[in-house]
This record gives structure tokens, sequence and C-alpha cells, in this order.
């Protein structure tokens, strides 16, 4: 039981950076469906940066730990804010389809990022470098199954409990947060009241983006031990990430208990023995399932608090009203 | 008043939506951008293989149309995305963002699959095929009408609902492949029983299938009422309540009709081509379909350039791939992405256009103290602009 929850408090990092950069996103209303491709890439931004960092020591076993863990958080950031870069500058500026690009960016971005990973990554020191990001708080084994549960996990795990509640935070009280749900609500009023609609749009998918791609790094550093197959684990996480935002009805704070929510049901399948095989898939069913049913309880219900933004796929054109 | 003119920067330029544009620019719009993209693509592949951007393109094109038989993997390719983009065409016209292709497809080709695994060796391969034909529509269509219920009823936002389907079929796939499947690798040795029936090769069916769809999707949209009223509801739901259209039951007429054409592309792939069925046996289709549809403006003719597109970087690519040494996919996502970038960027460029703000900028400065003559000198310094454009 132990186990269960620190491997799935551990593995809700993923989806909780995924989906905090969603929402975000989603707040000046861009739906991102290249949130998969921008996990991708972070994941390859932040991988070339931990292998270029190994590879720069004269001994490789023994990094400067916080060194590597921000060369890997900001190579990261900056690769999956390029991506949204790309988004931003298509959706925004060039007034294109949501949708459509988020879906082309999704193709680039998973083949752009194993493109980085098969020809510039040299991966021969992930396995002592993960050890180093994923390594807990040290007195986490002197407090039995509380500190396996709560302090065991490595930086980046906390890393995304924090930015959750800031962006909570930020969006729920601050004036800046403000503008910014106005800017997703209705573009048109918030251009009249003064706010810079397209500077409001490009800052929240490029920061969006950014925390997004910090979820693939997590995931291929920390959880998954420095290993990479390929791509299309990292897809999938992200689709459960837009998932995600939906079941955790755009709130940042929620959407810590969701992706611990979603972490469990992922890991489940992992301890549940016997007949696992059949189970397992359908234990795999239950994110999506409830995620359905949620969406359909919100449309049902339509309460006020729990919608999507209203201009969420709408492309905002100043010079028509 | 003066003062307020001075303070108040001039944008570098401003954007404004265009009139009709001419064909011909049009279509040299698209040229560019395919061959800008696909050049850029020639480059990176180059790089990733130290080989040259030329053998490039000649591998791009023997891809496609270097043997009889790549030619018909070609077509029989192009054939599956255009059918699933006709699928598509109806929805997106409504306004009505079916994203889940891939999961009606794959519901589709479970229901044939399951036909074939539990009637085989039962009944009879033509009673088979002939149940299996109205199953996969049939669960295509249900697949396709859940979302279309609560977008009629409750106004549930129809694409993430649809992205969210997706998984669910996909999960259910895994879980009757582990149901059927008793060694637990969840690998489906393929089902000899209530195959589609070849017409001289493996390719012309799905080819022919294809070239129906597109052509009676065509009359549909153009010449049926039904065409006439989904669009109606796509452009206004309000001006079709008003003529007296019931939306609702368009939205869900049209979307069991986009469900049962892929439900029926899930058939071709399964029972028609592999005889078996994984999760990934939709290939990406759906979201492959959603830009071929979206690029291709809706326009059944036009869809059909741009399916072949799509089809010939796609499989361009393999070759490529195989020419150059590459290991695994990503080069062909990289550009293939990358010519969606550009075509959808193209929009951009059709639909409006930059209006440089230079000229204006002088004349605003020049005659700063005198409002009046400023407005009535920008209004004049647009339409020149205009008309330089229109040239």
């Amino acid at each position: 039981m132990v186990q269960l929850l620190q491997s799935a408090i551990r593995f809700s990092a993923v989806f909780l950076f995924g989906c905090t950069g969603e929402i975000l996103t989603e707040k000046s209303g861009h739906l991102n469906l290249g949130i998969p491709g921008i996990m991708c890439g972070g994941t390859a931004g932040g991988c070339l940066g931990v292998a270029l960092y190994m590879a720069s020591l004269s001994d490789p076993s023994k990094p400067d730990y916080f060194a590597l863990v921000m060369i890997g958080i900001l190579m990261a950031f900056l690769f999956a804010s390029i991506l949204g870069g790309i988004y931003a500058l298509l959706t925004v500026s060039l007034k294109c389809n949501q949708n459509i690009t988020g879906l082309a960016l999704t193709t680039f971005g998973t083949g752009f990022a194993q493109f980085i990973m098969d020809n510039f990554v040299e991966r021969g020191n992930f396995s002592v470098a993960s050890t180093y990001i994923a390594q807990g708080f040290p007195f986490a084994q002197k407090l039995g199954w509380f500190g396996d549960i709560f302090f065991s996990h490595g930086i980046l795990v906390y890393l995304a409990i924090i930015i959750a509640l800031v962006v909570s935070f930020f969006l729920k009280r601050s004036k800046i947060g403000l503008g910014l749900r106005a800017v997703g609500e209705n573009p048109g009023a918030a251009d009249a009241v003064g706010i810079k609609v397209d500077k409001y749009k490009y800052i929240s998918i490029l920061v969006g983006s950014g925390i997004a791609g910090l979820g693939g790094f997590f995931y291929v550093m920390d959880y998954a031990q420095g290993m990479y197959d390929s791509y299309a684990t990292i897809e999938a996480f992200g689709w459960l990430a837009i998932a995600l935002v939906i079941f955790t009805l755009w709130r940042p704070n929620l959407a810590i208990i969701g992706s611990i929510v979603f972490g469990i049901l992922y890991v489940l399948p992992y301890f549940v023995g016997g007949d696992s095989s059949t189970r397992s898939a359908l234990i795999k069913l239950i994110p999506y399932v409830v995620t359905v049913l949620v969406l359909l309880v919100i449309s049902i219900t339509g309460s006020k608090k729990a919608q999507p933004p209203s201009a969420l796929g709408l492309t905002y054109f100043r010079e028509e009203r | 008043m003066s003062n307020n003119v001075k303070a108040k920067r001039e944008p570098l330029f401003h954007i404004v939506k265009r009139e009709d544009l001419k064909i011909g620019y049009k279509i040299m719009i698209y040229a560019i951008a395919i061959v800008v993209s696909l050049f850029l693509g020639g480059i990176m592949s180059s790089l990733a293989s130290k080989g040259d951007p030329f053998s490039f393109f000649v591998s791009l094109i023997d891809g496609c149309f270097g043997s009889s038989r790549k030619l018909w993997v070609f077509l029989q390719q192009m054939a599956l995305i255009l059918s699933v983009s006709m699928a598509l065409v109806p929805a997106f016209k409504m306004k009505f963002w079916n994203l889940g292709g891939n999961g009606q497809i794959l519901i589709g080709g479970l229901a044939a699959i399951a036909c074939m695994f539990y009637m085989g060796g039962k009944a009879d391969d033509g009673v088979i095929v002939l149940v299996a034909v109205i199953a996969s529509a049939l669960a295509g269509a249900i697949w396709a009408l859940i979302p279309a219920l609560c977008k009629a009823f409750f106004n549930t936002n129809e694409s993430l609902l649809t992205l969210m389907l997706n998984y669910i079929a996909s999960g259910l796939v895994t879980f009757f492949l582990a149901v059927w499947v008793k060694s637990g690798s969840g690998v489906l040795e393929p089902i000899k029983y209530g195959n589609l029936p070849e017409l001289g090769n493996p390719y012309i069916l799905i080819i022919l299938f294809g070239a129906l769809i597109t052509a009676l999707m065509f009359v549909y949209l153009r010449y049926s009422k039904h065409g006439y009223e989904l669009s109606v509801v796509g452009d206004s739901p309000n001006t079709a309540r008003y003529i007296g259209v019931n939306v609702k039951m368009v939205v869900i007429r049209t979307m069991i009709l986009s469900g049962a054409i892929c439900g029926l592309v899930g058939l071709l792939l399964t029972s028609g081509m592999s005889h078996t069925i994984g999760v990934k046996t939709a290939q990406n289709m759906g979201f492959t379909a959603i830009m071929t549809t979206w690029l291709g403006n809706c326009n059944p003719l036009m869809i059909i350039a741009t399916s072949s597109l799509v089809t010939f970087v796609t499989k361009g690519m393999e070759q490529v791939r195989m020419d150059f040494g590459l290991t695994n996919d990503s080069i062909a996502n990289l550009i293939i992405g990358l010519v969606y970038f550009f075509i959808i960027a193209c929009a951009f460029f059709i639909q409006y256009k930059v209006v440089f703000n230079i000229k204006l900028k002088k004349a605003v400065k020049a005659t700063a103290d005198n409002t009046v003559v400023a407005s009535t000198e920008e209004t004049s310094t647009e339409i020149e602009e205009n008309e330089e454009e229109v040239k």
C-alpha cells in the first residue's frame, strides 16, 4: 500500500506538469492539442542538456547535483517553449485553426524529439544522472512509511506541486491572472479594457508549454531511471494530461489530487496480481472513462464554475467583432 | 486631440481580412509552402544520415512510384486516408470537431474481428463478411453517436469527448486481445475466416471503396438536401433553426454517417488487410484525415489533392528511411509535421493580408497637429496599399 502510494505520487508529477501547463494555456483560450508533442520535446531538450553536461565532466560518476538539475530543467523548459512558440506563432499571430495546429505539433514534436534523442543525445551516463535527479530528502528513511510517501521523491515532484500551487494562486488571486482569464473568456472585452490580448496569449502558451515539457523530462530522468525507449510512451501521457485538465475542471490545485488519482490508476496494474492482463486493460481504461463522465456531468449540470474558458478554441481577430 | 495622435505609437503593420483570392495565387502559395517544407526536410534528413538533399527527393519519389507494387500500395494508402477524410468532411462542415476518427476506425475493426473470431469456421465466409460489414459500420456509428447525442442535448465539448473516446476504443482493443489471446502475449494471429475477397490483387478493393465513397460524398454534400442542411448548421445554427432545420437531428444523422464510414475503414484495415487487430491498427489515420480534411478546406476534390500529398510524404519517407539508413520513423514525423505547419500557415496568407504602415507613419507624423487630415490620409494610404496588394 505504501509502495503503491509512493510510486503513484512520484508518477503523478508527469501528469501534473502536463496538466498545469495545459491549464495555463487553455485559460488564454487556446486548446493546445500539441501537448503530447511538447512533452516529447521537453524530454529531448532536458536529456540533451543532461547528456551535454555529463559529457563535459571529467568524472561523470560525480556530477554536481544543483548544476545537473538546473541544466535539465532549463533545457527541457526551453525546448518545450520553442515548440510552444511554433504553436503560438501559428494560432495567435497567423490565426490558424488551433485543433489542426495542435495535432500537427504533436506529429512534429514526437518526430523532433526522437530525432534529437537518436542523433545528439549520448545516453551512456543517464543512469548516474537519474540517481542524482531522483534522490529524495536524506531524512526520508528515518520517518518510516510517512517519509516514503511524502519525502522520498526527487526534487521535480515537489517542483510540480509548487508550480501547480503558484499557477493556481496566480490565476485566482493576481491581477494579471484575472486578465488572463478574461482573455480566455472574452478576448474582445479584454482588449477593450486595454489588456494586450496577443501578449497574454503568447506568454501563457510559452510558459504553459515549458511547464508541460518538464513532465516528459521528469518521466525519463526520474521515474524511468534514465531509460528511454520511444516517444510513444510520453505521447500517451500527453493525452492523459489533456484528459486530466477536464477531470480537474481547469483548476491547477485540484490537478494535484487529480494527477495522484491518475497516478494510482496508472501504477495499479503493476500492483494487482493474478489474472492481470484483462484486469490491467480495464484499469487502464478508467482514467478516460472517468474523464468522459466528468465532461458529461459538467455539461449536463452547466455549473458556471466548472466550464471550460468560453473562448476556448476560438481565434481572436481584432478587426472582426 | 493632437497630443493623442502623437502619443499613440502606430504598429508597424496590421492585418486585414482579404477578399477572395484568385485560384492561381492560392495554388502558388501552396506550391511554395510544400516545396520549401520538403526542401527543409531534405536538409534535415541529410544532416541525420550524411546523405545529400538531392537524393532525398529521388528516394521520396521512388518510394511512391518506384515500382508497380509501390504504386499500388501508394494508391491503397491514399484511398484509406481519403475514405477517413470523407467520413470527417460532413462533420467538419457542420463545425463538429470529430477528432475521434481513430477510435471509430478501431471500434469498427474490433467489431469486424469479433465477427471473424466468433463465427470463423462455424458459418459460411460470405455470411461472416456480410455480418462483419454491418457490425463494423454499426460499431463505428455508435462510437460517433455518443458524442453526437451529448453535443446535441447537453452541448458537450465534442473535440475533448471524441479525443477521449479514441483512447477508450484502444483500451477496449487491448482488453479484447487479452481475452482472446490465451497466451497473454496480446498479439492475435491473423484469422483465416471471413476475410474480405480480393479482386485481382489485394489493393483494388480498398481503392475502389475510396473512390466510391469520395464520389458519393461529393454528391451528398453538393446535391442533396442533407448536405445543404448540414452546411447551414455549420455556418449558423440559429439560421438553421429559423428556416426549420432540426439541428439536433442533423448533428446526430451526420455523425452516424461519419462514424459508419470510419467503421467501414476499420473493416477494410482488419478484415481486408491485416486480418488481425492491435492498438495501432488505425495507423493514426483519424488524425491524418483531420489534417487532410481541414487543409483541403472540406472540399472533397481538394481533399483528394491533400491526401495524396500526405500519402506521398509518408510513403516516400519510408523509402528515404531505408535508403538513408535511418533507424526509426522520427524523421518522417518531423518532416510531415513540417509540411503540415507550412500548409496550415498558408491559410493565413490566403485569408488575411498584412498591410504595412510605414507610409502611414510618415503621413501621421507630418500632419500630427491636424488630426482630420491625418485620418483622411490614413484611409487614402490604405486604399493605395490595397491596390498594390491586388496587383
